[in-house]
């Protein structure tokens, strides 16, 4: 049995680290979180050059040719690093479906794009509350134009184009969903920001009136492409959560160990051990979960399905409770702009409803395991 | 990443799993099948008797404490080939729970502190399955704080001389030999007046009484100790140097321990799928859905960090620390799993007999059962305080006592 990363994987890992603590510092993201930049421009660029963004995407279409275990250990320092760029969207989202059901052409003319850092993608599904569910699209795709409004889009108004979730059919079942590609340059899109929780990711609405799109895959499949999308982002995503929050204890372990309060580090009080305790073990079980989803990812295993609903569930809840003892450890200073909790906090949570929310893949989980036991 | 064998560990398994095959016995399959929590109770057989002659087979065909030395017993297997091991032994690796403590934590302090004489004649016939050996270590007042203990031991010229009281001895009444820390200097801090010895349980002047424990079950013992003499050969390690000592025994308890981890999500899965509510059966309810998704990533994260340990060994690596959080999590898990499964049984969960309504009170006896499963082998707490001191190098506890004879240091609360 090897279920561990390679060496060169690891490798791979410490780079983007070491890359990250230089180019991507609180300070840097702060930046974004204070609203004077809309994404870290000159960070994205010097991911495209290490070759970060196409690191999954094959050589023929402009990647590194390496493969999902490698963007994994991206995807756990990027969220590491809190990093405000459009990583998850364009990279987990956009690049995926692509691979998944892109024609030639369309691959042609976007991968190399993402790879190069010159094109920011994203996937425009919800249209206000809910959770990913066929008859929550209501947007509407006919004669090769979309007419209906997103929200909310992550990273849409940064965005150069979208894959879009659209109803073509209305019987009712999943076939009544396909995927479109919208390239925003091309007219009858309207973007507006949206404040979100977390500002060095941002949110946006997006009007499609007429808005010229292209089929991404067979009609009637978006649903199924969608939820394969969603499976291998969620794999993806689950390390983006592992990192943040070994960060947000490794955060709040240091902070017990500088603070004095009764005349001692308060990390020698079982009240605060305990917590901190509490937090590894969280990170420790999402972990070892999304570990099974990178093996399944890979591998493209029967598994997927079941084993991305569980990382992602298990670092759903590892990020949001490492993130919130993280500020109760730092007491009263955890609760200041000043302090980097709070950045821990907000993408700790703004992630847990990214991808439709820990209910909902909570639900997805059950189904899957259900269907697993009765084959 | 992948969960393939090596060809090494792929011919091992072969092996171990042909041996398994021939000579396991699989009348008893269906019956060790069954989950259980604590004591292996089978409906014909007595477990010790059953267990002997499975573990003196296991040591004819080599299989008996294979990561031994071969000298004492063993057949020098890595660790990884143990692991390998008890995958193929499977559900008859329930028969060896009689042997567990003496394999886990008594053979490696003889192994540890025991003279060659003394590992040539105790190892073999520990592995055997032949002598059963028990840990004497807790006392009424001395459980997380196992240092502070009180049984005394007295050198009356070659031999000490014991009297004392141990508590939660699993095995004491058919155990032939245990492993024993007493004080030995009560005049010096409570660490440092301790010893460790291993003596004859039939030894006069041993008195093994069955505690009724909390859930009714008769599983562990006291023991009363009232002058029993053992001779200074016994003696494992310096006068003085015991709690050292018993650092290698406890050090192999969580281990051992933590081997085969019961969560309870299997049987609330199975039990949801089958349960109907008044809207349907319960696990299309919403709400048992999410409580039922939360437990199964506990369960399944605790499976892949096994998985995570085992590939540690499989490249001779040692396994990281996360090993250390499978008691803290399951021991959680099946007190709240139980609870929450009687919840949905309404009024009928207060029943413990053979009611269908309870699918027989498996859930009533796990819930009686689990306060344990957080105390025995170190408590929710003691387990926190080891992940934050040698995981997280978070500072030690301040030890008000630490300085003090033991003899000084208070007995009352008040």
């Amino acid at each position: 049995m090897n279920f561990d990363f390679s060496d060169d994987q690891k490798q791979l890992r410490d780079q983007a680290r070491k890359f990250l603590a230089e180019k991507c510092s609180p300070k840097a993201v702060r930046v974004v979180l204070d609203g004077k930049a809309p994404y870290d421009k000159e960070l994205w660029k010097g991911l495209a050059e290490m070759g970060f963004l196409g690191v999954a995407i094959p050589e023929e279409f402009g990647g590194a040719g390496a493969g999902h275990l490698e963007l994994c250990v991206i995807a756990e320092e990027m969220g590491r690093a809190n990093a405000p760029v459009p990583f998850s969207s364009t990279v987990y989202l956009a690049a995926e479906a692509l691979l998944i059901a892109g024609s030639d052409a369309q691959k042609k003319k976007w991968l190399p794009a993402i790879a190069s850092g010159e094109a920011i993608g994203t996937l425009a599904l919800f249209e206000g509350k809910g959770n990913p569910a066929p008859k929550n699209v209501k947007l509407t795709a006919a004669n090769g134009v979309l007419n209906g409004v997103k929200k909310p889009v992550a990273d849409g108004a940064i965005a150069d184009f979208a894959v879009v979730a659209a109803r073509t059919g209305s019987s009712g079942r999943d076939g009544d969903i396909s995927l479109f590609l919208v390239d925003f340059k091309a007219g009858g899109v309207e973007v507006k920001s949206l404040t979100n929780l977390d500002p060095t990711r941002g949110q946006a609405e997006i009007t499609f009136k007429d808005a010229k799109a292209e089929p991404l895959g067979a009609a009637g499949e978006g649903w199924s492409i969608l939820t394969q999308v969603l499976d291998r982002a969620a794999v993806l995503c689950a390390f983006e959560q592992v990192g943040g929050a070994d960060r947000a204890l490794e955060m709040g372990r240091d902070y017990a160990l500088d603070r004095i309060a009764f005349g001692r580090q308060i990390g020698s009080f079982q009240a605060v051990k305990h917590m901190l305790a509490d937090m590894y073990v969280s990170a420790t079980l999402a972990r070892s979960n999304s570990y099974y989803g990178a093996w399944a990812l890979s591998t493209n295993a029967a598994e997927l399905p079941e084993a991305a609903a569980a990382a992602r569930i298990s670092a759903t809840q590892a990020f949001q409770h490492c993130a919130k003892n993280n500020i109760q450890v730092h007491g009263g200073m955890g609760f200041t702009w000043e302090f980097d909790c709070h950045m821990y906090y907000r993408r700790a949570n703004a992630m847990a409803l990214g991808l439709g929310s820990l209910s909902y893949w909570e639900d997805q989980l059950i189904d899957r395991m259900r269907k697993k036991n009765a084959a | 990443m992948n969960f393939d064998d090596t060809p090494q560990e792929a011919a091992f398994r072969a092996t171990a799993r042909k041996w398994v095959d021939a000579n396991a016995p699989k009348e008893l399959h269906a019956e060790l099948s069954k989950s259980s929590l604590g004591r292996i109770k089978l409906a014909n057989h007595d477990i010790v008797e059953v267990g002997k002659a499975w573990q003196k087979k296991k040591f004819e065909g080599n299989w008996a404490c294979l990561h031994w030395p071969k000298e004492y017993g063993g057949r020098d297997a890595t660790p990884i080939e143990k692991v390998i091991w008890q995958q193929e032994e499977g559900v008859y690796g329930k028969l060896t729970q009689p042997f567990q403590i003496g394999e886990g934590m008594c053979g490696p302090t003889v192994m540890a502190f025991g003279s060659e004489d003394a590992k040539r004649r105790y190892l073999p016939k520990l592995a055997s399955g032949e002598e059963i050996w028990c840990q004497l270590f807790s006392e009424p007042s001395a459980g997380s704080d196992v240092a502070g203990l009180r049984t005394r031991a007295e050198k009356k010229g070659d031999n000490w001389v014991v009297n004392g009281q141990k508590i939660w001895t699993s095995g004491a009444h058919y155990s032939d030999y245990g492993l024993l820390i007493a004080r030995t200097d009560p005049n010096v801090p409570k660490h440092k007046g301790l010893t460790m010895f291993f003596l004859d349980m039939k030894s006069p002047g041993v008195e093994v009484r069955p505690i009724r424990q909390a859930n009714g079950m008769q599983e562990f013992n006291e023991v009363y100790f009232t002058d029993v003499v053992i001779p200074d050969s016994q003696r494992l390690g310096a006068v003085g140097e015991g709690w050292s000592v018993s650092l290698t025994t406890l050090m192999n308890e969580r281990m051992s321990i933590g081997a085969r981890l019961a969560t309870g999500v299997p049987e609330l899965f199975e039990f949801c799928s089958n349960l109907m509510l008044e809207d349907g059966l319960a696990i299309d309810d919403p709400a048992v859905r999410s409580k039922l998704a939360s437990w199964a990533v506990k369960s399944s994260g605790l499976k892949y960090t096994s998985y995570r340990a085992i590939s540690a060994l499989s490249k001779g690596e040692r396994p990281g620390p996360e090993n250390s959080i499978g008691k803290l999590v399951s021991g959680m898990m099946l007190q709240d799993i139980a609870t929450y499964a009687m919840d949905l049984q309404g009024a009928a969960g207060v029943l413990t007999g053979s009611d269908e309504e309870t699918v027989q009170g498996q859930f009533q006896q796990m819930l009686l059962s689990s306060p344990s499963m957080r105390i025995a082998g170190g408590t929710d707490e003691i387990l926190r305080n080891i992940i934050a001191e040698r995981v997280l190098g978070l500072p030690g506890d301040i030890r008000v006592d630490k300085d003090v004879p033991y003899n000084k240091i208070p007995t009352k609360g008040r």
